[in-house]
């Protein structure tokens, strides 16, 4: 814990009744992309707001590169870019004007100000939009803007909040390539909050789970997954052509199977598909992949897929929120 | 314009300023920074121009009115006391033909106006275009911010006001060709620097509705409706309650100059009211007090004189006093208001 970049200690916000952050416990580390993973209205925001020093914390601490948020959050701004859920510009004003504002509040001189803007635009992919106004950007170019607009300071920490809302899905892989790439070349410590699972899953290093104001489980994915379905991680799903319940009992029989489930078929794969065949989910303590089709296939059905699962995070999301309450869903 | 505002950021020229500039690298600090940038915001804006274009307007045809009011001699004062013949220049901003209203009244009226059209949408236009929370991420004191709106702001005024002041003088210097006296010429400039910190008072309340309130047209709604009350209704609920509280006309003297008392000191709440006493007042150095009771006596001893420039402001004192107290005083409302407000970002 001696290289914690960011270091929460009991973290606590109530808003009257409402608790909205309870006796958080974080640390993140130097250099790693560290996923802020929850539903809407779990806290994040809130969260991220007094490591800022932006919002007062009820009781507990927070401290970024060493430094006590609440009390100094200036060396704390000076040092860690926050890019917000919905970031706005001066839409009068173009990319770089907008840049260089930032830039010249951080006590950078004019030249040199100028000088990052342009190398910083180009980077992201904006070169030629420098002089554009940012009213006539796109949603995803804006997002774009707001990295360049992060990283122009030369922080050491970066947050984003929601970076990747609202953009289509190539934007965001290119969005999150390119955050990705400037952490690795520049060794940025990134925190990136999202409800977003795959992108998460996609760049994250470390994960921690949101809900209701508490860190329920935080981890890379494989500690995640082992978490929450204990002992039974591994897991297949197979496509049989007559399915019946003297193979499902057979399979329930087998060894080292813990369950079989038939799946409901999605919409649009239920499209195209002969009739009869079904997808079955069984979940096992070991790899069982090939014992399953040998039986499958030895009852006589017929098998049509087999496709080994892991535990994704959206598994894991799922499994928690289904199961958990569900402060800040609406039903 | 731009220049000016240069001029005024610590890269300037005193040894401590340019000490405090190399230590931090040659670069102005945030506060200015945020000045620099709010000062081209409004000059560059359509609004600005617009409002621009109104007061020019307005004082263009106000001085025609009193130049050719002052021509006919037709004017009252003119012709009656021989005291303010002595201050032609003055009168310029004060004397109408009957046509348009004064330069005085014209500034008056609309000089609020100007404040909130400035201040109406500072921040709260910011929060709701997201760029609030993304600037106040920055290495930045969070009251900089509001303090470097009303500065830029201020600043805009007083360049505004002391141009068409000025403009008005060296208009009227063309055509009528009388010069001022020293005392006239700075009789103006206090003139104008009572008008900058009412106008001043506009701002800082149209920055507290800015902060107030999230959508940008409740604010300048409400910063108009309080200058509507201010101008129009508030002298007709004071002089209402003056009459339902008026004591029998038989009472006795005291008991009806305590009521008098009472009224002026009610009337003298409306910064509108602070700010046309000391205006007119030195404008009209013939003014020997704003006291509405003055014994016979006085009347008639009192020379028939105008008064000193320093024996006009030390009559206007008090309600100078006073504008600036009120302008403090919303100022510190927005501040607070401000402060306490939790930035996220567009909620």
């Amino acid at each position: 814990m001696d290289d914690a970049v960011i270091e929460l200690s009991r973290l606590t916000k109530r808003y009257g009744a409402f608790t909205a952050v309870s006796e958080l416990d974080l640390a993140i580390r130097r250099g790693e992309i560290f996923g802020l993973l929850g539903p809407n209205g779990a806290g994040k925001t809130t969260t991220i707001l007094m490591m800022l020093g932006l919002a007062e914390p009820t009781s507990g601490k927070a401290t970024v590169c060493g430094i006590d948020a609440t009390r100094n959050p200036i060396e704390v701004k000076r040092r860690v870019g926050y890019m917000p859920d919905d970031i706005g510009f001066y839409e009068d004003r173009s990319g770089l004007d907008n840049l260089m504002y930032t830039a010249m509040l951080n006590r950078v001189p004019e030249a040199e100000a100028k000088r990052r803007a342009l190398s910083l635009l180009e980077k992201v992919g904006l070169g030629d939009a420098a002089g554009k106004k940012t009213g006539a950007y796109s949603r995803g170019m804006r997002q774009r803007l707001g990295l360049a607009d992060v990283l122009i300071k030369q922080p050491e920490v970066v947050i984003l909040d929601e970076p990747t809302l609202g953009i289509d899905p190539e934007g965001v892989r290119e969005l999150l390539a390119l955050i990705r790439q400037l952490s690795k070349e520049e060794g940025l410590t990134v925190l990136l909050s999202s409800h977003h699972l795959h992108q998460v899953q996609q760049i994250c290093d470390r994960v921690g789970l949101f809900v209701g104001g508490k860190l329920i489980a935080s981890g890379d994915l494989a500690a995640l997954s082992q978490l929450i379905e204990g002992e039974s991680a591994f897991a297949v799903e197979l496509d049989v052509g007559g399915w019946n319940d003297t193979l499902a009992g057979t399979l329930r029989g087998m060894e080292r199977v813990t369950a079989v489930s038939v799946k409901e078929a999605d919409a649009l794969s239920v499209h195209g598909r002969p009739d009869g065949v079904v997808t079955v989910r069984v979940t096992g303590t070991d790899d069982i992949a090939a014992e399953l089709a040998a039986s499958v296939v030895g009852s006589g059905a017929e098998l049509l897929g087999l496709r080994p699962l892991r535990y994704g995070l959206d598994e894991i999301y799922h499994r928690y929120f289904e199961g958990g309450d569900s402060i800040g869903q609406l039903h | 314009m731009a220049n000016f505002i240069k001029r005024l950021l610590p890269a300037g020229d005193g040894p401590r300023e340019r000490a405090a500039a190399a230590r931090a690298d040659l670069a102005p600090s945030p506060f200015w920074v945020m000045v620099r940038k709010e000062f081209g915001d409004h000059i560059r804006s359509w609004r600005f121009v617009i409002l621009l274009a109104i007061v020019v307007l307005a004082c263009a045809g106000s001085l025609y009115a009193s130049i050719s009011a002052l021509k006919n001699g037709q004017s009252a004062s003119a012709s009656s006391g021989e005291g303010s013949a002595g201050f032609l220049f003055l009168r310029m901003f004060t004397e109408s033909d009957g046509s348009l209203p004064g330069f005085l009244t014209f500034l008056s009226f609309l000089a609020p106006l100007i404040g909130i059209a400035l201040g109406f949408d500072s921040v709260n236009t910011e929060r709701n275009k997201g760029t609030l929370s993304r600037l106040l991420s920055q290495p930045l004191y969070r009251d900089d911010f509001l303090n470097a709106k009303f500065v830029a702001g201020l600043l805009l005024i007083a360049v505004v006001i002391f141009s068409l002041g000025f403009l008005v003088m060296g208009m009227g210097l063309f055509t009528i060709g009388y010069p001022p006296t020293p005392e006239e010429f700075w009789r103006v400039v206090v003139m104008l620097l009572i008008t900058v910190v009412y106008v001043g008072l506009w701002l800082n309340l149209s920055l507290l509705f800015s902060v107030r309130f999230r959508q940008a047209a409740t604010s300048a709604l409400s910063g108009i409706a309080l200058w509507i009350f201010f101008l129009v209704f508030y002298g007709m609920i004071v002089s209402l309650v003056g009459n339902a509280t008026a004591p029998a006309d038989t009472a006795a003297a005291d008991v009806v100059i305590r009521h008098q008392n009472w009224m002026m000191l009610i009337s003298r709440l409306s910064p509108a009211y602070l700010f046309q006493e000391a205006a007119s007042t030195l404008m009209l150095p013939d003014t020997r007090t704003l006291n509405p009771f003055i014994t016979q006596d006085q009347a008639y001893l009192a020379i028939n004189a105008p008064l000193s420039f320093g024996q006009s402001l030390l009559l206007v004192w008090p309600q100078v006093v006073a504008i600036v107290a009120e302008t403090t005083l919303s100022f510190a409302a927005a501040y607070v208001a401000f402060m306490r407000q939790e930035i996220r970002s567009r909620s």
